[in-house]
């Protein structure tokens, strides 16, 4: 199974305190000062729908948004272009933008203590059905090629996974919890 | 661009009706064509509007950020897929749903969609079409086959063409219309969908059905062609048929549609149709875009004329099965519940859900069923609740779901039982919203948001309204309720702003040397009555007054109303002069930037405001002719029979160079002639008679030559199937390739020297 179109979402610690205002304030500035390795192209604001995508930073080769989706607020990297390299490769760039992008946030958000990232706790989703179809088999395989990469990632042996959904319709994915927290700081 | 796109094509196979096969492989053929740089951008752009692949604002790949405007770093910005649109940069894909008719496959497969290609968001637009946003040109065939495989198309969706059929969402079980209108908006939708008469048209062409003249679902006052249904009585019996009207249209220029024929028979809607087209296609503007519409031409033209000319169309054309064949089967459209009729609505105490029930029901003509509408913020889903919807339309329903013109969505035949169920899993899905069809129920286009022409932020302002007007929520007065806003990002009035209570399209102004975002602010229109009246601009007031104006407006009519005097007539009685004069001052004084900067940007858009990103809008399609088409279409072929040679299938190759001759030499007939037809023998012998008797097709240097090679094609082809070896089939791609450059050629000397076709000499 091919592991393209990757996504990463990483989940808000604890409430989040911050006004969504300010995020898109932040999102128009990384557009203006290109600060991501893809291409940034434009903002878009879906606070009104419940539980949906709220912010949407769109770019060309990846998304990025502050998205709310099963009720819980996380920051979605949605990588959109083909990732050469074995699945291990596609993963590993996926978290590494996500968490590029969460170091980001919290260092521009006004106060700091009002939005922190889980360092444990992130899900994996395969955004493509033909490549991935949510079944059974395919959860197997994909939750080893996420913890073969957790492995050469961050050497965690001990992360334990769920599959994100049983639901047939819904994307392949899976929920990872670490046994040691993700230094942040030590990824490139 | 999807690593999966092949791979649907392989998983899809089989599993797609032939013909839209067919057509998505060709718009595959233009794309690739486009990327080789062998299509015209402008003719490109055309072919792919028309399978509704959209442009969307920065895909000039510049984007303002507030201080300057800036290139986006697209690694390619030279390839295009249009006039100044750079090929990677993202667009919109329109889909087109029939009378907003949807099914729980269709709602997954759109969820799938949304999440797959688009930002995660399905957007319901004004004309019941459901629209996904930041799509790449490359991944549209894979979206294409994916919607092909649920039934839906998204051919004509966009350009020059007879956009969706639009209807009434409650046709069928509406207490008040005349009778179901949905068969007869399925049978237009499938005898114009790519018919050849609607395909030259210098800009859009609306249709719509309407149940009834009171209310306004059809909207029938503001298409090109509106159909509202009626009944006589003719020798005591009750014979269908429908009021027809002719050249409605909002945009910059609105106009109200005119009654074509008080009383049209089932059986003559489709002939009527298409004679129209016809009309439309051979007397239409084509080169002024702003005059090209129906409405100009009928005002131009006069309504006797145009109802003379479409008549003789009428009578000319041939009898055509389609018209009347679908009307043998029209019982076969009742819907039928799932669940038995219910007993009297059930109320409770909670205050929501009691709300909820007298603004988002409404009793069916069939005794104990409702239907609901799912309001929908700005038109907006998530994909969970798509999917969610289609479980719960599956739970309660035969799936029968449709969309709105207010950009919502209807779930019928919900048996009055089931309501209180039906309220709980709605809920679930955050989907149990009240105020469908109320004051919060806000209809906007996506002005700024993704639209080139959007001058201020439509959905920025339509969310701040809402959420303010929520928060006042049981405060509201009654008198208000019920008004109707709606907000257009320019003047263009995609948000329909002429069609309501309360209207709003944007607009700038220049203060203290900065460009503001503003909104005028639009009165005096009318929803009801199918949008019997259309409002006018009174003021415009910087954006972040919207709130303040709607405010001191609303509370004016509750001061003053008389009665249960509706809004409309309220302004009437009033006059806009003293409404004005109440908003005169939120017109004045804006504070300097540097103490309100806020003043100087948009709603949901923190960027100091300006126009910079504005660019030229789709909406009308490029101007291509008939005969850059069918020649685009011959170039698809040559290189069809090209790849056919390759693949080693060399009489296959034969008939596709073959045919690609016929229509070049079609191209140019069609030029003095426009009524000819697809036959073979009626194209050469119009093209002999017209461009080689006359010798205007002589070429300078070989005189004859690539005439001929068109006469022995078919001369050969006439008395049946070619068996080309490889090599003579490459002989004859050559020589077809030769006559289609002959014919641009001729085509060329035609525009250089116009009078060549009236002298009929030779451009020797």
């Amino acid at each position: 199974m091919e592991l393209q179109h990757v996504n990463v979402k990483i989940y808000v610690e604890g409430e989040l305190r911050i006004d969504l205002e300010q995020l898109i304030e932040v999102f128009h500035r990384w557009v203006s000062q290109q600060t991501t390795e893809e291409l940034l192209i434009d903002v878009a604001d879906y606070r009104h729908v419940p539980a949906g995508p709220s912010i949407v930073l769109v770019g060309h080769e990846a998304d990025y948004a502050l998205d709310h989706a099963d009720d819980r607020c996380g920051l979605v990297y949605n990588r959109k272009a083909v990732v050469e390299g074995s699945n291990t490769d596609r993963l590993k760039q996926a978290l590494r933008a996500a968490i590029a992008a969460c170091k980001q946030l919290e260092s521009e958000v006004d106060r700091p203590a009002d939005l922190r990232f889980s360092r444990q706790e992130f899900e994996v989703i395969i955004n493509d059905r033909v490549l991935a179809p949510n079944s059974e088999s395919a959860y197997s395989d994909c939750r080893q090629e996420v913890e073969a990469m957790l492995q050469s990632f961050c050497g965690d042996t001990g992360c334990s996974f769920q599959r994100h959904s049983e639901d047939p319709r819904c994307r392949l994915g899976v929920v990872v919890k670490t046994s040691q927290p993700i230094d942040f700081t030590s990824v490139a | 661009m999807k690593a999966s796109n092949e791979l649907w094509k392989e998983s899809l196979a089989g599993k797609i009706p032939e013909q839209l096969v067919e057509e998505i492989e060709t718009f595959e053929v233009e794309m690739q064509l486009r990327s080789q740089c062998k299509v015209d951008e402008k003719v490109f752009a055309e072919t792919r509007l028309r399978r509704g692949v959209y442009g969307q604002r920065y895909d000039n790949g510049r984007r303002h950020d507030g201080t300057e405007s800036k290139q986006l770093g697209y690694s390619n910005q030279k390839q295009t897929k249009g006039p100044d649109t750079v090929w990677d940069a993202p667009g919109m894909q329109r889909i087109k749903i029939p009378y907003g008719g949807l099914n729980p496959e269709q709602l997954e497969l759109l969820a799938e969609l949304a999440e797959e290609y688009s930002d995660g968001i399905a957007h319901i637009t004004t004309r019941q079409d459901v629209q996904l946003h930041y799509i790449h040109v490359e991944n549209t065939p894979a979206i294409m086959r994916r919607l092909a495989s649920v039934g839906i198309t998204t051919r004509e969706a966009c350009g020059n063409s007879v956009r969706n059929v639009t209807g009434c969402p409650f046709a069928g079980i509406c207490r008040d219309e005349a009778f179901d209108v949905t068969p007869y908006a399925h049978a237009l939708t499938q005898f114009l969908l790519g018919h050849p008469d609607a395909q030259n048209f210098g800009r859009k062409f609306k249709p719509t059905f309407s149940g009834c003249a009171q209310h306004s679902c059809g909207l029938t006052a503001m298409h090109d062609l509106g159909f509202t249904a009626a009944i006589r009585e003719v020798d005591g019996e009750k014979q269908r048929g429908f009021k027809m009207y002719v050249g409605g249209g909002l945009g910059a220029v609105p106009r109200q549609a005119k009654l074509f024929d008080e009383f049209v028979i089932p059986e003559e809607i489709l002939p009527l149709s298409q004679a129209m087209a016809k009309v439309f296609g051979k007397h239409g503007e084509k080169k002024i875009r702003s005059r090209a519409r129906l409405k100009f031409m009928i005002e131009k033209m006069g309504m006797e004329q145009f109802k003379q000319k479409v008549l003789e169309e009428r009578e000319k054309l041939e009898h055509d099965p389609c018209w009347t064949d679908y009307l043998e089967n029209i019982d076969s459209w009742q819907e039928v519940p799932l669940h038995p009729a219910g007993e009297t609505l059930p109320e409770n105490g909670d205050p929501r859900f009691n709300q909820w029930r007298s603004e988002n029901l409404r009793q069916q003509r069939q005794e104990g069923y409702v239907t609901a509408t799912v309001t929908l913020p700005l038109g907006d889903m998530a994909p969970y609740q798509m999917r969610g919807l289609a479980e719960i339309v599956r739970q309660f329903t035969n799936g029968t779901v449709r969309s709105t013109v207010e950009q919502n969505l209807v779930i019928r035949w919900v048996s009055n039982d089931d309501v209180p169920a039906l309220y709980e899993a709605l809920g679930a899905i955050g989907l149990n919203e009240p105020g469908a069809s109320c004051i919060t129920d806000i209809v906007a286009c996506p002005g700024t948001d993704t639209c080139k022409l959007g001058i201020s932020s439509s959905r920025g302002l339509a969310a701040e309204l809402r959420n303010r007007l929520e928060r006042k929520g049981f405060e509201l007065d009654e008198a208000i309720r019920n008004l109707h806003i709606k907000i257009s990002g320019c003047f263009n009035s995609c948000g329909q702003h002429h069609v309501c209570d309360i209207g709003f399209y944007g607009a700038n102004r220049t203060v203290k040397g900065f460009k503001v975002p503003h909104f005028q602010v639009v009165l005096g229109g009318q929803w009801e009555e199918n949008a019997g009246s259309y409002g006018l601009p009174i003021v415009a007031i910087p954006s972040k007054r919207v709130p303040d104006a709607l405010e001191r407006i609303t509370d004016l009519f509750v001061r003053t109303r008389e009665a249960d005097e509706a809004f409309t007539k309220f302004v009437g009685r009033i006059g806009k002069a003293k409404i004005r004069q109440i908003l005169e001052d939120l017109t004045e004084e804006l504070p300097e930037p540097e103490a309100e900067p806020t003043f100087y940007a948009d709603w949901g858009d923190p960027r100091q405001y300006s126009i910079g990103d504005i660019g030229k809008g789709e909406c009308a399609g490029e101007v291509v002719t008939q005969y850059e088409f069918e020649m685009a279409g011959a170039e698809r072929m040559i290189f069809g029979a090209q790849v056919s040679l390759e693949n080693g299938n060399p009489p296959q190759a034969g008939e596709e160079a073959y045919a690609a001759m016929l229509r070049s030499a079609k191209a140019l007939v069609q030029i003095q002639y426009d009524d000819v037809t697809n036959d073979a023998e009626e194209i050469v012998e119009e093209f002999k008679e017209r461009y080689f008797d006359t010798e205007i097709f002589l070429d300078p240097f070989a005189g004859p030559k690539f005439a001929n090679y068109l006469f022995a094609a078919y001369d050969a082809f006439s008395v049946g199937a070619v068996e080309h070896t490889s090599e003579s089939a490459h002989h004859f791609v050559e020589e077809a390739q030769l006559f289609v450059e002959a014919v641009h050629t001729c085509y060329n000397r035609i525009r250089s020297e116009p009078g060549i076709l009236s002298n009929g000499t030779s451009a020797r």
